[in-house]
């Protein structure tokens, strides 16, 4: 039997119907958690004075691209951890897995779940964010954000982040015995390259070129090597008793 | 695509050979083996803790059996062919395992394309109309009783026409008046010749919806007609209630013809145990008319499938005891 992206697609549709209708998704997740990362990276760039040196703007925009990062980098994560232990807690998970699915098309579906919303709202808030800097920043702030290589490096980073915190929110999930303990591990899981964007945005490691490659080309290694990894974790048995053959 | 996999044994809809579960040290169930006809409504008993949700399990391809072998509508019990099992055979848990922020529709929708269903709509109405939910089908799921949800669950069951349905604990927590419901429905299905694997450890339910009913108890305690289990566990007997206590029964019942046996109940009534009850019952109202006895009422006795049940269980206990 092959995979069916009309099962995939069918989960897909199930997930994004729940969110639409789940207040904590909405409001928290979606909405608060956003406009959090987007306040403070705008006041640093708004309130930057006039004349700054290049190393102090440098830190500056970095810190504020550092905030646009953290949502792909954790705004999924809290979504993923629930994908599982979530279905498996609501009782929902004995007659999802008692249908044809297998579990590569089930652990994609909620993939894509997470996935398409934490991309729109990650995207748009950069959206809101460089638009803000081109109506409102100093034209020296706003020429070094347009002119240098930010935008594609932002742009790239952003899914290969989400992909790293779902395939790692997904793992904990299908692991975990409870939601509050899944969704805990799960920030904690996405700190080490949070932790490196950070090196890099405070530039107590130098950006280079060289570097910002080889940390997107392990991510997209990391993301690509993810979901097979956790189809491997992923214990039907398991996950239906609670205990292991 | 799940059409690639034919099944190849068509004598049964399960055919279940030795099949056994362990977790480890402990035994679900073991060396069970039974075969369940299309068309059959299959009674599987026990009590709780027998092992009869992980035979569901098992059979529905979500865990590995340890031993044994299986069909499963046509199909050999394997994880290869878990897919293509699963989409041959519906699972009703026994909670019914709703999206609770969708409507009913939604959550039928949803499973509709994860079985890959064509004419969905019609499907899901078709589904609904045999549960009578079809105007509520913009309900939201959270919004449902729980006799409700039982039914949504038992629609969603259905929506792919499944070739074996299992049904785990369906009655489970309802109201005597949705329990009624369910029954009514499963008779239905019973009528439109669907297989039916049914769990329960209501014995009223087995015994009013089942063609055929096996006990469980970690192994296989016995299978048939519930009328047949009756039979092959307890003697014929006849019942009867007089007015004043006999002074010597002894003499009265021991020489009829037809009866090997008698004893006198807590309830005061005299049963006794015979061979034939169309020779002994007529001998026997003559004989208590001869001793001067005012009858009150004599009746062939009926033992129920509850009889038959207790009866094994208690048999598991006492050989556990020993």
């Amino acid at each position: 039997m092959s995979f069916s992206w009309t099962r995939v697609k069918a989960l897909l549709v199930k997930e994004l119907h729940d969110y639409r209708r789940n207040r904590f998704v909405v409001v928290f997740a979606m909405t608060m958690l956003p406009l959090i990362f987007i306040t403070a990276p705008t006041v640093q760039l708004l309130t930057a004075p006039a004349v700054v040196s290049s190393s102090k703007l440098d830190a500056r925009i970095g810190l504020a691209l550092l905030y646009m990062l953290l949502i792909p980098a954790t705004v999924p994560s809290t979504l993923a951890a629930y994908s599982v232990i979530g279905e498996r807690e609501q009782g929902t998970l004995e007659p999802i897995l008692s249908t044809p699915i297998r579990r590569e098309e089930f652990l994609i579906g909620k993939a894509l779940a997470v996935a398409m919303p934490t991309l729109v709202v990650a995207y748009a808030i950069f959206g809101i964010f460089l638009a803000i800097t081109a109506l409102f920043a100093n034209p020296v702030i706003e020429s070094a954000i347009f002119a240098g290589s930010h935008i594609p490096v932002q742009l790239a980073f952003t899914p290969l982040l989400a992909g790293w915190s779902i395939w790692v929110g997904i793992a904990i999930s299908a692991r975990s015995s409870d939601i509050r303990t899944a969704q805990q591990l799960s920030v904690f899981a996405n700190l080490p390259p949070v932790a490196i964007v950070a090196l890099m945005g405070f530039n107590v490691i130098t950006p280079s070129t060289g570097l910002t490659l080889s940390l997107a080309a392990v991510l997209l290694a990391l993301d690509a090597l993810g979901w097979r990894a956790v189809a491997a974790m992923f214990d039907r048995e398991r996950l239906i008793v609670g205990r292991r053959r | 695509m799940l059409e690639e996999l034919r099944p190849t044994d068509r004598r049964a809809a399960l055919v279940v050979e030795h099949l056994s579960k362990r977790f480890g040290d402990r035994v679900a169930f073991e060396d069970v083996s039974f075969e369940v006809g299309y068309g059959e409504v299959f009674g599987f008993l026990g009590p709780n803790g027998a092992g009869k949700t992980t035979t569901v399990r098992a059979l529905g391809t979500l865990i590995a059996p340890t031993s044994g072998a299986a069909s499963v509508a046509g199909i050999p019990l394997s994880a290869a062919n878990g897919p293509a099992i699963r989409a041959r055979i519906s699972i009703m848990p026994e909670s019914p395992g709703l999206y609770q922020r969708l409507t009913i529709a939604e959550n039928l929708r949803c499973f509709a394309g994860l079985y890959e269903l064509d004419d969905i709509p019609g499907r899901i109405e078709r589904a609904l109309k045999a549960v009578n939910l079809l105007d509520r089908a913009g309900d939201s799921c959270g919004s449902l009783s729980k006799g409700l949800r039982q039914r949504v669950a038992l629609a969603r069951a259905l929506l792919n026409d499944p070739a074996v349905l299992f049904l785990d604990e369906p009655t489970s927590g309802l109201d005597p008046v949705a329990t009624h419901d369910v029954h009514e429905l499963i008779v239905s299905l019973r009528e439109r010749g669907v297989t039916i694997f049914l769990t329960t450890h209501r014995l009223t339910e087995a015994e009013r919806l089942c063609h055929r009913v096996a006990i469980l108890n970690s192994t296989m305690r016995l299978l048939g007609r519930p009328d047949e289990l009756r039979e092959r566990l307890f003697k014929q007997s006849l019942g009867v209630r007089v007015r004043d206590p006999i002074e010597d029964p002894g003499p009265v019942f021991g020489d009829l013809p037809g009866v090997d046996g008698w004893r006198m109940s807590a309830s005061g009534c005299y049963e006794l145990a015979v061979s034939d009850a169309q020779i002994a019952a007529p001998a026997l109202a003559r004989a208590l008319v001869d001793a001067g006895a005012d009858i009150l009422s004599l009746a062939e006795s009926h033992h129920s499938l509850e009889d038959v049940y207790l009866q094994l269980i208690d048999e598991d206990v006492e050989a556990i005891r020993r």
